[in-house]
């Protein structure tokens, strides 16, 4: 079971190149909004169709625009599971079902209706319309209704996009036992780092519209390949640098980093855990203190310059510093990652 | 009373309002996927009834339909039927006035579709039937029903269009507009009342129904889910 897609698409004054492979088991598809990571779906369920490329689905090929193939989605048996869920409103839960199903007599159907009800624990709602379900009632009976109509694949496009975010948690977690079972490839679609990395096993970056190439989600988390991939994984800060001898100069600190960078200008990305407050060879001015949530954000900037450019760093509550304090600090190389 | 009018009234509506059902469902859902600019002339060309004199429908049609015009010598000749001055005359000049008023109402109903729900249909194997009749056109029902009752209202009152290919025969093509006003004309004021209060009667009814539809919002799902949890 191996999903196969190499795509191009032009939308207006985009263009998307979408190119990945994936076994079973559950891929990311990371990305900010409006990055094509959609577009990408729609083209590989077929109700978009892309300009130019490829895309096999388990040894079929869905689409190829050189050898003029190009399946309707209702062959390509592609499950797709829609922001909004896209549940049928006239129709009742087990209507809704029962339409996922595509083979065997109206008996059949029924009796098959009536397992998924069962299994998706969805008994004492089939006679309910979809209006009104909660949104994890509605999630769950679109899973229901595409894994009864038996896909090859899985696409989940921003599965809880239309959830409050105090119901995540649990269906998420709920959302992925449904989905254990399934052994062909699932793509999940995202823009939240978290959820894709307790989620899926793989990643692929897709920035401005090109996928980057598919990683571990581990090894995305700590050695993003890219400034786009570092950003996602909540990184803040991205410091002009040059290279020099020994490593990398950041520009306005006078900081040097041994990091391999070669000659010419970079940049260099440090995370929060990059930087410990408090003792350190570095000295720097406590600019601005912005108390968020769980933990206060201490902007710093170089002790002497004023107009320096700015270090973001996060301090629990009660140890953070007061604003216009000067500060030592410390910052880990190996945590700190460069790009050109 | 001779009730003939109202029974040809009634039979020339519901017919028209048959054809138009279809046709304006079929025009509205097609159109909608054509290219801007065809789209644009298209639309031009099927909204033009909607806003030109009756009259000069009733003129245009009797170009094409009359015993020596084009359409309308051709069937004289292969099928001896004379295509004006029947009963059944009327149909044309009502499925071209009233055609406007399905088309508008449907495409404005399926413009408000949500298309994801078409794509999760083709996704699950369903058929592009199955999912017009069975997903789209249950969401649009209430356009489609309103089209269709309009389109029954106005084919039922058609005055202009009907007396020109149509004329005013007791017993054969009248109607209950032209026959309230051949009776006016030729001074018979209290039948012509009586069938003044008979389509003010009807009328009443169809925008009862109308109203129906609109406001209890019956025959939508959401407003079904909404009644039930109420």
């Amino acid at each position: 079971m191996s999903l196969m897609v190499d795509i191009e698409k032009k939308l207006g004054s985009f263009t998307l190149r979408s190119k990945f492979e994936t076994d079973h088991g559950t891929m990311a598809l990371l990305g900010a909004s409006g990055c094509g990571k959609s577009v990408t779906l729609k083209c590989i369920a077929g109700i978009m169709t892309p300009d130019r490329g490829r895309i096999v689905l388990d040894g079929v090929t869905l689409f190829d625009s050189e050898k003029h193939i190009d399946l309707t989605p209702q062959q390509r048996q592609v499950g797709y599971l829609f922001q909004q869920y896209a549940l049928f409103p006239n129709m009742t839960v087990a209507q809704n079902i029962q339409c996922g199903i595509r083979t065997g007599s109206r008996a059949e159907k029924q009796q098959r209706a009536a397992q998924q009800l069962r299994r998706f624990r969805l008994e004492g709602l089939e006679k309910k319309y979809p209006a009104q379900l909660s949104g994890g009632q509605q999630q769950r009976v679109a899973l229901a209704r595409i894994l009864a109509s038996e896909p090859k694949a899985i696409l989940l496009d921003e599965p809880f996009s239309a959830l409050d975010s105090f119901l995540k948690w649990n269906l998420e977690l709920e959302l992925s036992d449904l989905l254990s079972g399934f052994d062909g490839p699932i793509l999940w679609v995202s823009h939240d780092l978290g959820e894709c990395y307790r989620n899926c096993r793989t990643v692929c970056v897709i920035e401005n519209g090109t996928s980057g190439a598919v990683t571990d989600m581990e090894a995305l988390v700590h050695h993003p390949a890219t400034q786009s991939a570092a950003r996602l994984t909540g990184c803040r800060n991205f410091l002009s640098a040059q290279g020099c001898q020994g490593g990398v100069r950041l520009d306005g600190w006078g900081i040097t980093l041994p990091l391999p960078a070669g000659d010419g200008p970079c940049t260099v990305a440090i995370p929060d855990g990059a930087v410990s407050l408090g003792a350190g060879p570095y000295r720097a001015q406590v600019f601005r203190t912005i108390c968020d949530l769980n933990e206060t954000a201490v902007l710093l900037r170089p002790a002497q310059d004023a107009a320096g450019p700015i270090l973001r760093v996060s301090a629990p509550k009660t140890a953070a510093p007061a604003q216009g304090a000067a500060v030592a600090f410390d910052l880990l190389p190996e945590q700190c990652l460069c790009y050109r | 009373m001779d009730w003939y009018p109202l029974l040809n009234s009634l039979r020339i509506a519901a017919i028209s309002a048959v054809v138009v059902f279809f046709t304006g469902i079929a025009a509205a859902y097609y159109i909608a996927k054509l290219p801007r600019l065809v789209k644009g002339i298209l639309d031009v060309i099927l909204t033009l009834p909607l806003v030109l004199p009756p009259t000069v429908v009733g003129y245009l049609l009797l170009r094409v339909l009359g015993p020596k015009r084009l359409i309308g010598a051709w069937v004289l000749e292969a099928f001896g039927i004379r295509m004006v001055m029947t009963w059944w005359s009327t149909i044309f000049a009502t499925v071209v006035v009233v055609f406007p008023l399905m088309y508008r109402t449907v495409r404005g109903a399926f413009e408000a579709f949500d298309e994801t729900l078409a794509y999760a249909g083709q996704t699950l194997g369903l058929s592009n039937t199955y999912i017009f009749w069975h997903i789209r056109m249950p969401y649009c029902r209430q356009g489609v029903l309103a089209g269709a009752v309009l389109a029954f209202a106005r084919a039922l009152g058609e005055y202009g269009a009907t007396s020109m290919i149509a004329g005013y025969t007791p017993g054969k093509t009248a109607t209950v507009s032209t026959t309230v006003y051949q009776l006016w004309q030729v001074g018979n004021d209290a039948l012509a009342l009586k069938w003044v209060l008979v389509n003010i009667g009807i009328s009443a009814v169809i925008l009862l129904v109308v109203n129906m539809l609109e406001k209890k919002n019956l025959l939508t799902a959401a407003g079904r889910g909404r009644r039930q949890t109420a």
